[in-house]
């Protein structure tokens, strides 16, 4: 399959265009109103997942401003607290499970095949439904909170105030749902994740020249794979708990509440790395492309990135240090839990290391990788003091930590998250972003950070408990709120600049070229917007850095794929050398029907169990209509493959 | 109200001083760290003079350099953690004084345990302790998680229903210490505080000894109507008086309400004019609150605060 750049005419100028004509012609997303439901192309749906995932960033950031609004005086009485209660709930879910996850593996959809080199995302159909089952999800949530039933127990829903006994009403129910919802969602991607980095890599991408940002999705999608069970059994022993009267969580019938914060840190920790890891691959891609070489110590990032993922998941512990547990058994957690700081240190070593020895272009991009630095270092700082247990009693569960996690989660997520937007916004838009704007953004924001988050670990030392709705007046706490207060409001005029950015690049940013950056990764080499077929011809890698390879020009690239069918070439695990062609399914609207099916059993089976009986129907006879086999299709391809197969005969003879 | 303080950094007892002893040693050291990493990244992105570009031997050296310099520091700081950890997680002594601290939304029910069951003294939202003097504090909860934490003497913990926590405190020094429930348990988490009143063991052997008495009978005619309200009318369905008919156990002890500094956990000053607005429309102060509105009207809400105001 692969041959020579120069001898075959199947790789003419001429012939080229004609097939790729025929390409576009097989790939086509579907148009018209059932068409818009029924894409499945991984851009299409990478851009779905960005977008939506940034409105409800911006949903939890207007919730953000009313809960500032309230504490910005003691005994304030805009929000009352049944209100804030829901609000501050509604925010922190809306940015763990509607943000921050969706987003990261957003990128990781839309970017990993084209820095893989490969035609398509690995089940489509499939990462279709994934979306909707995400979308739907965030409408059920607002519409459940404009209804007065939005979640108010926290996003870690602790029983027994969520269970059966206290949390009365269906607030609770919606939250155990929308987990529901979610974590299928997450599921799904990290099933299409780890495949398609696992069998569809470019021929010669063997597992030592996987970028660095497919290395942390890679990684990603199995923690997603590995964490997001423990939740699932939480959130259905909780809602069986309140619905058929099970007592998985009450300690009158040999239940147990501190079982419910096991399983669920059991998933929230290692949620955190699956937000930042993501967010590293940016920084990683950007340091790259803004020093011009590879980052340094390709070995060290990648071990880190997978020494992240094992150690996170032994340092659950450290949310429970208050509960009672043995002393011993504690510092196991606080060990794990401080060790988890050397692959970050290592990763911003070599990040630094890469800087000092690159040539630095200060472009927007950089920008946020630096903001990057400056914010997130605290965070992890902070994280060091909240492992050692005694510390940790004082200041668990108080403004203190509400810190420490905004600098990890904005200064580890987001700035790397807005510096992606900068530095992909032309591949995905066909548009640059402006640079100047983005500069004005990213320094109120910066500043405007700081001035939020800051003053909160004084608060938390200051005895200042999370989430209250109000505080007194003599706790001499009103300054620094309101100070805080003050610094939300310059990031919500910085963010609001970012938006017009986008909004207004969108349409009148400057024309983007292939490669505007000069980076060196695949994505890069195909035209900005991609095409639906990605490449073509599909290129081959002979290097880790496949652009700044200096046979870049008379690389071999993959002919032999049909262009009149969805054909993509799998490859093998550890080389990546080609193995076998397979044909990818069409574009189809069952993923959506199926989606709704599953989700009026979810939301069903908030009322009564039954639904989870009746649902079950549609949502089989949603999985058999995508199981469909197409006719027609069988016997063409039939014949082509008993033609193809005399003709090698004949040559073989 | 008295001087309120409520501040992990100015302990005021030997465990808080030794978490606060923990927290500057780690923030000199994470500030050491975070200055150095800076200032490394600061000098990387200035740097204009490209012929001096470090070879990768070097780099790579720097690199294991900072990660090993990290695993030194990181050991120290585990090893100081631990030793606070035990510092702080002191084993009892046999004189210690135990107080029984039950959890209930969104108030605090406290017990002197006392061999001799006569001697027990029932309280809510405001511990007086001897200075000095070792305190056990058995934490429980009647129903969702609270967490009791008072910085100025230690740090926080959980009170779990089915389960019973320990934490042992101590106050050096004489003073008012205020302390809030710390772990999410519902609509009015945040008025959840408790007074923590540290005081010579003399002070406190007469407080307590004056706990220890019933309530005294009300002299004046309103007073005494104001009884007969507690007694026959709502009060009495929740909260206990001993000495008295009311023997509710599922909200505050009133016996003593009047030496208290507080009312509702904490969410007003314990004045007349509060105490009356307290009971007249609980939801208003505190919405959610238990208490129900009373439906006393003008001259019973006065008997009633006439006769509370005896309860010393």
């Amino acid at each position: 399959m692969m041959e020579g750049a120069t001898a075959d005419p199947r790789l003419e100028p001429a012939a080229l265009a004609r097939e790729a004509r025929e390409l576009a012609r097989t790939w086509r997303e579907p148009e018209g109103f059932i068409g818009w439901f029924s894409r499945i192309d991984h851009k299409t749906i990478g851009v779905r997942f960005i977008v939506t995932a940034f409105c409800f960033f911006m949903l939890a950031g207007l919730l953000a401003a009313a809960m500032r609004l309230q504490l910005a005086q003691p005994r304030n009485t805009i929000l009352g607290p049944d209100l804030y209660n829901q609000i501050f709930t509604m925010h922190g879910i809306t940015m763990m499970f509607l943000f921050a996850v969706p987003v990261v593996l957003g990128f990781g959809i839309y970017f990993v095949p084209l820095m893989i080199g490969a035609r398509a995302i690995a089940f489509p159909r499939l990462l279709a439904f994934a979306y909707w089952m995400f979308l739907f999800s965030g409408i059920f949530l607002y519409v459940m909170f404009l209804l007065n039933v939005g979640p108010d127990r926290g996003w870690f829903s602790y029983v027994p105030l969520a269970g059966p006994e206290y949390g009365i009403g269906k607030r609770a129910d919606v939250w155990a749902q929308l987990v529901s919802f979610t974590e299928t969602s997450g599921l799904s991607v990290s099933v299409c994740l780890i495949v398609t980095i696992f069998k569809l890599r470019a021929p010669g991408m063997a597992l030592n020249r996987i970028p660095l940002f497919v290395w942390a999705e890679l990684v990603t999608a199995f923690m997603v794979a590995a964490s997001m069970p423990s939740v699932m059994v939480a959130s259905g022993t909780l809602m069986m708990d309140r619905l058929v009267g099970t007592q998985f969580y009450n300690q009158a019938e040999g239940g147990d509440p501190i079982l419910w914060q096991h399983l669920f840190w059991f998933f929230a920790h290692p949620e955190v790395y699956i937000i930042f890891l993501p967010a590293q691959g940016i920084v990683s891609m950007i340091i790259a492309t803004f020093t011009g070489r590879p980052v340094f110590g390709y070995l060290a990032m990648v071990l880190s990135l997978v020494a992240t993922a094992f150690i996170g998941f032994g340092v659950w512990v450290h949310h429970m240090f208050t509960t009672g547990l043995p002393q011993f058994g504690t510092s196991f957690f606080t060990a794990a839990s401080i060790m988890i700081v050397v692959p970050s240190g290592v990763q911003i070593f070599c990040w630094i290391a890469t800087l000092w020895s690159g040539r630095v272009r200060f472009a927007t991009p950089l920008l946020y990788a630096l903001g990057f630095f400056m914010v997130f270092i605290m965070g992890g700082l902070t994280g060091v003091m909240l492992a050692a247990v005694p510390l940790d009693a004082q200041v668990h569960d108080t403004f203190f930590v509400v810190a420490h996690f905004h600098y990890v989660l904005i200064g580890g997520s987001v700035f790397p998250l807005l510096g992606g937007v900068h530095y992909w916004f032309p591949k995905i838009a066909g548009r640059m972003l402006s640079e100047r704007l983005g500069k004005i953004a990213f320094w109120p924001l910066l500043i405007g950070f700081n001035m939020t988050f800051f003053p909160q670990h004084i608060l938390g030392l200051m005895g200042m408990p999370r989430r209250v709705y109000t505080y007194p007046v003599e706790m001499q706490w009103g300054a620094l709120n309101l100070l805080s207060s003050l610094g939300a409001l310059t990031m919500f005029a910085a963010l609001t600049v970012y938006l017009v950015n986008v909004l207004v690049s969108l349409r009148r940013g400057a024309v983007a070229t292939e490669n505007p950056w000069g980076a060196s990764s695949l994505e890069w080499s195909t035209s900005s917007p991609p095409p639906p077929y990605n490449f073509h011809p599909a290129p081959t890698v002979t290097g880790r850095e496949p652009l700044w390879e200096p046979d870049v020009a008379e690389r071999p690239v993959v002919i032999g794929l049909s262009a009149d069918k969805r054909d993509v070439l799998v490859t093998q695990l550890m080389d990546a050398e080609p193995d076998h062609r397979k044909e990818f399914p069409e574009p189809t609207v069952w993923p959506f029907l199926t989606a709704v099916a599953v989700g009026g059993l979810y939301i069903g089976s908030i009322f009564t169990p039954w639904a989870v009986v009746w649902g079950a129907i549609p949502t089989t006879i949603g999985l058999i209509g995508w199981a469909w086999p197409r006719k027609g299709n069988q016997p063409r391809h039939l014949e082509r493959e008993i033609a193809h197969r005399h003709r090698a005969a004949a040559e073989h003879a | 109200m008295p001087a309120i303080f409520q501040s992990a950094l100015h302990p005021a007892g030997p465990q808080a001083a030794s978490i606060s002893h923990l927290w500057w040693l780690m923030f000199w050291t994470c500030s050491a760290v975070y200055v150095i990493v800076i200032a490394a990244l600061l000098v990387a992105i200035s740097r204009r003079r490209m012929d001096t570009r470090p070879s990768d031997g070097t780099l790579r050296t720097s690199v294991v350099t900072a990660a090993g310099i990290t695993v030194v520091i990181l050991f120290g700081l585990l090893f100081a953690s631990v030793a606070t950890g035990r510092a702080v997680a002191s084993l009892g002594a046999a004189e210690a004084l135990v107080i029984d601290i039950t959890g209930h939304q969104w108030w605090w029910d406290v017990t002197y345990e006392n061999p001799t069951p006569s001697l027990q003294v029932k309280t809510a939202n405001e511990l007086h302790i001897p200075v000095g003097r070792q305190i056990r504090i058995q934490l429980k909860s009647s129903d969702v998680i609270h967490s009791f934490w008072v910085p100025n003497l230690h740090g926080k913990m959980d009170l779990i229903p089915g389960r019973q926590n320990l934490l042992w405190l101590q106050a050096d020094k004489p003073g008012v210490y205020r302390g809030q429930c710390a772990e999410y348990c519902g609509v009015q988490h945040a008025n959840m505080a408790l007074t923590v009143v540290a005081e010579s063991s003399d002070d406190f052997e007469r407080w307590i000894m004056a706990q220890r008495q019933p309530a005294p009978p009300p002299s004046t005619p309103e007073q005494q109507h104001g009884l007969q309200i507690v007694e026959r009318g709502p009060c009495a369905m929740c909260h206990n008086v001993t000495g008295t008919v009311a023997g509710g156990r599922t909200a505050p002890d009133l016996t003593h309400v009047a030496t208290r500094s507080t009312i509702a956990a904490g969410t007003a000053p314990n004045t007349r004019g509060y105490l009356a607005g307290w009971i007249a429309d609980p939801q208003h102060m505190k919405p959610g609150a238990k208490m129900p509105s009373t439906g006393l009207s003008a001259e019973e809400l006065q008997a009633v605060l006439a006769y509370l105001e005896t309860l010393r």
